[in-house]
């Protein structure tokens, strides 16, 4: 996870060092449009829509220019946790029976919501992965400044991904130095006694150690408000793409209400 | 006018045995002095104390000829003077080196231009251009040292209080950090176990033994 979040140059993905098309693209934008995207998208009910929503979310991966294989593996990887879900839907909606298996009856109405909502995790979080999942943790907090989430919210999450590899590194420290001194975890008092010492001197140096940064800060002449030097700009391509993309949620929330209707 | 004197200052952390007791120094303009004493006998804490950002239980801290009581006296201090912290980790908070070494002239209301020509001219000076857009907490050791240096100097402090500056640094680092402060005109409080490093900055100082301040 660390690893994940701060990663030398790397978007939250991890396609290390990897310049995709999508980063020239205004930041505030991505996530502005992702949100919207996301809401149409969770909003759809018909499968063929919500499978040409997948499409789309397809389509914003050839456009993003982010490795397709490796993303698609990203985005396997969420579905592993809600296969389960998936998997026992047909079985515990009732309605018209498809086929049964070991004695229980499988649904259509089920099988059908199973694929619904297979459908659209999946085409909400491939548009995540390429529009946001593609941004450096640092240019999202920056981002998100800019889109008027409240200052707390993003220095926490900026201090955060500057200090958990710090944390881990004083883990690690700890760990091993208890490891040289013989320490073997096993099922007894001493180890979670020990453990609950590791645990408790992480609490105690984080804690200094946020009273030392902000002693730092304040010595440099920090008053509250961190300012910020990346500036966005809204250029004729962000306008494009977003009308682009906004035409084509159009389409979708239109083909969707003709559906209902017919 | 001393640029920092302390008067007869006394401090105790609350439930412990004094610290100081009656500790007075003083740091004339171009001046360069070194604080030398045993472990744990308060030479952080004093740095704090003339910095504001722990109180003293009596005496006084006065900077450029105005005495220092609440913290609004400390804010404009400390836009004047520079503190190097011991562990570089607490003071690179940002996620490149660029942003930190801005965010001191940004605090002081520089626009972001004024800001990045200061953070070129500053790294340059200390030819550390190289590390300009590296993320902080991936620098080496030394590197880091030298970027925090660098995030202070960036406010052309009129004075520099490093705090053990030379701690887990090699040859070619430590080299470079006696050249860059060899080459400052600001005036220079050091605190350093280190007979040699303190030799070629500041040979003169303060003995803090006894919880006081005693002039060699």
């Amino acid at each position: 996870m660390t690893y994940v979040l701060t990663g030398n140059d790397k978007p939250i993905g991890g396609f290390g060092g990897f310049r995709a098309k999508v980063t020239s693209l205004d930041p505030r934008m991505r996530i502005v449009m992702t949100a919207v995207y996301a809401v149409v998208v969770v909003s759809l009910s018909s499968l063929w829509v919500l499978t040409a929503a997948l499409g789309l979310s397809l389509w914003l991966l050839a456009f993003s220019g982010l490795p397709p294989r490796k993303t698609l593996k990203r985005m396997a990887m969420m579905d592993s946790f809600i296969i389960f879900m998936l998997l026992m839907l047909p079985f515990t909606i009732p309605g018209t029976p498809v086929f049964s298996l070991w004695g229980l009856e499988a649904s259509w109405e089920g099988l059908r919501r199973a694929v619904e909502i297979a459908l659209t995790a999946n085409a909400v979080i491939l548009a995540v992965m390429t529009l946001v999942g593609s941004m450096e943790p640092v240019t999202m907090g920056h981002a998100l400044f800019a889109l008027k989430t409240p200052e707390r919210l993003v220095h926490l999450m900026m201090f955060t991904i500057r200090y958990i590899d710090v944390l881990r590194e004083e883990y690690q420290r700890l760990r091993t130095s208890m490891k040289l001194r013989g320490f073997r975890p096993g099922t007894n008092w001493h180890t979670y006694r020990s453990y609950g010492f590791l645990v408790g001197m992480m609490l105690v140096r984080a804690i200094e150690r946020s009273e030392r940064i902000l002693a730092a800060m304040k010595c440099r002449g920090f008053t509250g408000r961190i300012l910020l030097l990346e500036d966005f700009r809204f250029s004729r391509s962000d306008l494009l793409f977003s009308l682009a993309l906004s035409a084509a949620l159009a389409a979708l929330v239109w083909a969707e209400v003709s559906y209902a209707a017919s | 006018m001393p640029l920092l004197e302390l008067t007869d200052i006394r401090f105790a952390y609350p439930g412990l045995d004094p610290v100081l007791d009656g500790a007075s120094m003083r740091l004339e303009a171009g001046e360069r002095l070194s604080i030398v004493g045993p472990n744990g006998a308060g030479k952080s804490t004093l740095l704090k104390i003339i910095m504001g950002l722990l109180a003293p239980n009596g005496g006084s801290v006065s900077a450029f000829g105005k005495r220092c009581a609440e913290e609004a006296d400390f804010h404009a201090m400390r836009r004047r003077v520079g503190l190097v912290f011991q562990d570089a980790d607490d003071q690179l908070f940002c996620p490149t080196v660029a942003e930190d070494v801005a965010f001191g002239p940004l605090n002081l209301g520089k626009s972001k231009q004024e800001a990045l020509a200061i953070v070129d001219d500053v790294l340059t000076r200390l030819g550390l251009m190289h590390l300009r857009d590296r993320v902080t907490h991936k620098l080496s050791g030394g590197e880091k040292r030298l970027v925090t240096v660098a995030t202070v100097l960036a406010m052309e402090p009129e004075v520099l209080i490093l705090d053990e500056p030379t701690n887990a640094l090699d040859p070619v680092n430590y080299a470079q950090l006696i050249d860059i402060l060899q080459g400052l005109d600001q005036a220079i409080l050091l605190v350093s176990h280190d007979p040699e490093f303190r030799a070629q900055i500041a040979p003169a100082g303060y003995h803090l033994i006894e919880r006081n301040l005693a002039r060699f």
